[in-house]
């Protein structure tokens, strides 16, 4: 290896191709030898801030649909980033194979390394090992998924015009929370595959058309009621929302249910990146800091390398406390990197209170121990798993009881002895999903006289919905499906708390 | 391996199409906004370029979500320094939103529910002047119809046969059968030479059928060919179809104060950009009064600072003047606005403005328009003989005071209507 070129490369603040090159094999030789990281191929993409915003409104995605959504977020964006109030990231990494990833061109030499060993290396690895992504993303096809995305939404607007399009993605957009399988795998489709099966199912359609089925009469309705019961449609409750409705709305026209189709399909590609923020962006710093230092060691960068990299990590690992003007809650990156970090010191340094905690730990091999947490866990598991008593002394971490009746906050748990179960389990809760997500399934759908669609809200923790948006979406959903809803808050007694209708 | 790629040079503008859509959505917010930016910003200015900014309401995207003040929650926070557990911390009053950070109204920060859309010119000014137009536009629609004339431009090769030239086209037959006439001729002449000192039997033999066919080729020069033909070529001049003319009348004595003068200005910057940008052929006069009226050029009209007393009358007199001498032989819409407090110097001179304007001005003139920038609540002699004139269809007038009000003035003035039957 030539350290002197390398050396030299690095040092240098302006990059120019060789650069990138070199950072790319540096970091993935590093990566690959000394984290034993398994990566998808890299697509490194230097692009404008323009093109940064343009990436910002699409989601991350190098193509989507057009929609109005995307053009506000842009325009949002643009504002704050022209004003100067909030910066444009380094970089944007996309779930794909090979991993699509956009440095942004006013990034310096360090910048730039530090950005593809935290990205091409990191979120890399993290996308291509960890359970959540395997399991519900299909990195594969999602590019050429778009594609197919797209070309149809643009067919639909040429065939019906684009306000009836944008009505259904309105709609459909209003319950992309509710359009993810959790339990469920998903297909894998590419554009092709999709292309056919649709040409299918209307070729089906067509070729079994009879006339005389229309003719048939329909099987009576069982009038009495205590075989009501057993004739319940669905049968178990459905909190896929979207799939429900795309599959049973009784009158909804193909090219919408295909419609709500894509929108779920993107939602159910979102679905791992919510649960993973602080692991993935953690296991990204933690890379990106092990790859770093290697290459200091190894004397491939200089000391100015080094102190503008220890500046820009510490920035972004900043934490500010709940009493500081710039607190917005806790920063994903340095949780989650902290979490990682410790889980390294207590393989390596145990003290008699790790082995007390995590007695599979101490003592064993890091890396494997760091491979599997990131491979096994999501954000709620992770914490409850790994959050030991030194991160939560050191990040000073305290539960506020919030109770809606009470006129005070209550301090209910603090970093000591006595807390740091209370305080893990508070911090895991807090990263469920359904601590932002309310809890609404479809209970059942009254087919036998008005198609009139029933919803139930779990209420949890004395949560109510807020009425002005639960009342808008339920407009939505009455859109979509095209007959009278209802939406039933039950409390844990199982009694209706509040009733929306529409 | 990896692939790095430079897409800085890839097109830009990726959500160009999805801003518009996003612009399409909130259409109705822009223009209720429009008023409140005449009122800000100085249009005359802002109208060579540059860009607009029009502050909106977020589109809502509702979604199911916990009303933040409900249920009860443990929220963990960092940086402990100063709680034990079992310690009370006050709820701050009058929010419901337990423990959120507060934003005074004041703050800089925007939310996301409220935010500017930046407008090109070009998209503002669509916005701008949307369902205006000039009013009473007889049968000579101005909004972008122009025809054209044919004019003679020369002769060219190629045409259709009807326009073609004759005369022209001989000429150059002509030209062509003399220079190959020649030709043959010095041939021929050449051959006849050598034909006389020639003795070889065979040679001559050969010379004559020579000689002979020289002179069929000679005898059979086309009279016509394709390389002669002149056409006659037109080339189409656009024409404006109608003419307009607006009489642009500020009143600019010293009873117009500073307030009341940027008024007027605001005002016929108004009409002058909404003029320019809508028609592509309209003439505007522009004519500044005291104590006596002056024809002047656009500069001069918005940025002159020369005062005096007030006569009304003279304006009126140099406006019919001009349109006898320019725009005289129904040629012409003409159109007029005038603005001005309403004071004049006496009653005779309302008195004349008002015979003018009945005798001479109005039967000429398509539509005027009066705007009187004054909030007394009485009318002035000015209102008070104009108001006898007023019309529906030819003259109008309207009061303003206030800066928010020239919009809705200028829209109420100029609103496209259903069209008169001439």
């Amino acid at each position: 290896m030539n350290t002197e070129l390398y050396r030299r490369l690095f040092s240098n603040p302006t990059w120019d191709d060789q650069t990138l090159e070199a950072a790319d094999e540096i970091t993935s030789k590093i990566g690959r030898e000394s984290l034993k990281l398994l990566t998808y191929p890299n697509q490194i993409e230097i692009v404008t801030a323009e093109q940064m915003l343009d990436a910002y409104s699409l989601i991350g995605l190098p193509t989507s649909y057009p929609h109005w959504k995307f053009g506000k977020d842009f325009v949002l964006n643009q504002n704050n980033y022209s004003k100067g109030r909030t910066a444009l990231s380094y970089e944007m990494v996309i779930n794909s194979n090979p991993c699509i990833s956009y440095n942004m061109e006013n990034n310096t030499t360090c910048m730039m390394v530090l950005v593809i060993a935290h990205a091409c290396q990191g979120h890399n690895a993290f996308f291509a090992n960890n359970y959540m992504f395997k399991d519900w993303t299909a990195a594969d096809s999602i590019i050429d998924y778009m594609v197919f995305a797209r070309d149809f939404i643009l067919k639909c607007e040429e065939e019906v015009g684009h306000e009836e399009v944008e009505r259904v993605l309105d709609a459909a957009h209003a319950l992309m929370n509710h359009g993810v399988d959790k339990y469920r795998k998903p297909t894998k489709l590419s554009a092709r595959q999709e292309n056919e099966r649709l040409k299918n199912l209307v070729n089906f359609k067509r070729q079994t058309y009879n006339e005389l089925w229309r003719t048939v009469p329909k099987p009576r309705p069982i009038a009495d009621g205590q075989f009501h019961r057993s004739f319940k449609f669905p049968e178990e409750p459905e909190e896929n929302i979207l799939y429900f409705i795309e599959k049973n709305a009784p009158t909804l026209p193909v090219w919408k249910r295909e419609i709500i189709r894509i929108v779920r399909k993107v939602s159910q590609y979102f679905y791992p990146q919510g649960l993973t923020k602080v692991m993935n962006e953690g296991f990204a710093t933690f890379v990106h800091y092990h790859i770093i230092n290697e290459m200091y060691d190894k004397k491939l960068v200089d000391d100015n390398f080094m102190l503008e990299f220890i500046h820009s990590h510490s920035s972004v690992l900043y934490q500010p406390e709940y009493n500081s003007r710039y607190f917005s809650g806790l920063n994903p990156y340095t949780l989650g990197f902290n979490i990682f970090m410790d889980i390294k010191r207590i393989c390596q340094n145990p003290t008699q209170e790790d082995k007390y905690w995590f007695p599979n730990l101490a003592g064993k091999d890091w890396l494997e121990e760091i491979h599997y947490a990131m491979q096994n866990f999501r954000d709620d598991s992770f914490i409850l798993q790994y959050l030991s008593p030194k991160v939560i002394r050191d990040m000073k971490l305290f539960v506020v009881a919030d109770n809606e009746d009470d006129d005070d906050y209550e301090v209910s748990a603090i970093h000591n002895e006595r807390g740091y179960r209370k305080v893990r389990e508070s911090l895991s809760n807090q990263y469920m999903r359904e601590f932002y997500v309310p809890d609404i399934q479809v209970d059942r759908v009254d087919l036998h006289a008005t198609s009139k669609l029933h919803l139930v809200h779990r209420v949890i923790n004395e949560r109510s919905l807020h009425n002005e948006e639960a009342k808008d979406t339920l407009e939505h959903i009455r859109y979509l499906w095209e007959f009278p809803v209802q939406l039933v808050s039950k409390n844990k007694l199982g009694i209706n708390d509040k009733i929306f209708e529409s | 391996m990896s692939n790095i790629i430079d897409r800085r040079k890839n097109a830009k503008g990726k959500s160009t199409g999805n801003r518009q859509r996003f612009l399409k959505r909130v259409e109705g917010q822009i223009k209720k906004a429009l008023p409140d930016i005449i009122s800000q910003e100085s249009i005359q200015e802002s109208n060579t370029g540059g860009k607009v900014k029009v502050p909106i309401k977020s589109i809502k995207e509702p979604a199911f979500s916990h009303d933040p003040a409900s249920g009860n929650k443990q929220i963990v926070r960092p940086g402990n320094d100063r709680f034990s557990e079992g310690d009370k911390i006050p709820k701050p009053k009058g929010s419901g939103h337990g423990g959120g950070r507060g934003k005074g109204s004041n703050s800089p920060e925007v939310s996301e529910d409220e935010f500017a859309v930046v407008l090109s010119r070009e998209e503002f000014l669509k916005y701008f002047f949307e369902d205006l137009e000039l009013p009473n536009m007889v049968q000579k629609f101005l909004e972008n119809t122009e025809s054209f004339e044919n004019k003679r431009a020369g002769f060219i090769k190629y045409g259709n046969p009807s326009r073609l030239n004759i005369k022209t086209s001989y000429q150059q037959s002509l030209a062509r059968q003399i220079a190959l006439r020649g030709a043959f001729l010095a041939k021929f002449k050449k051959l006849e030479a050598t034909l006389a000192t020639t003795t070889d039997p065979v040679q001559l033999a050969a010379l004559q059928a020579e000689i002979e066919k020289v002179k069929k080729q000679s005898n059979t020069i086309p009279f016509f060919e394709d390389v002669d033909l002149r056409y006659n070529h037109f080339e189409q001049i656009p024409l404006p179809t109608t003419s307009a003319a607006m009489f642009c009348i500020m009143d600019v004595s010293a009873s117009m104060g500073y307030h009341e003068k940027d008024i007027a200005k605001r005002f016929f910057t108004l009409l002058y950009i909404f003029l320019t940008k809508q028609y592509l052929n309209v003439e505007l006069i522009f004519i500044r009064h005291h104590t006596t009226a002056k024809e002047v050029d656009e500069y001069e009209f918005f940025n002159s600072k020369e005062s005096g007393g007030t006569v009304v009358a003279p304006s009126l007199e140099l406006m019919d003047k001009i349109i006898k001498e320019r725009y005289s032989g129904g040629n012409w819409n003409i159109y007029c606005c005038q603005a001005s407090d309403g004071d004049v110097w006496s009653d005779y001179d309302a008195d004349e403005c008002g015979v003018i304007l009945r005798t001479q001005i109005l039967p000429a003139i398509q539509y005027m328009a009066y705007i009187e920038i004054s909030n007394h609540s009485r009318d002035s002699s000015l209102w008070r003989t104009y108001r006898s004139l007023e019309d529906e269809n030819r003259f109008s007038m309207r009061k303003l005071y206030d800066v928010s009000q020239i919009w809705p003035v200028f829209r109420g003035l100029f609103k496209k209507e259903k069209a008169i039957p001439s």
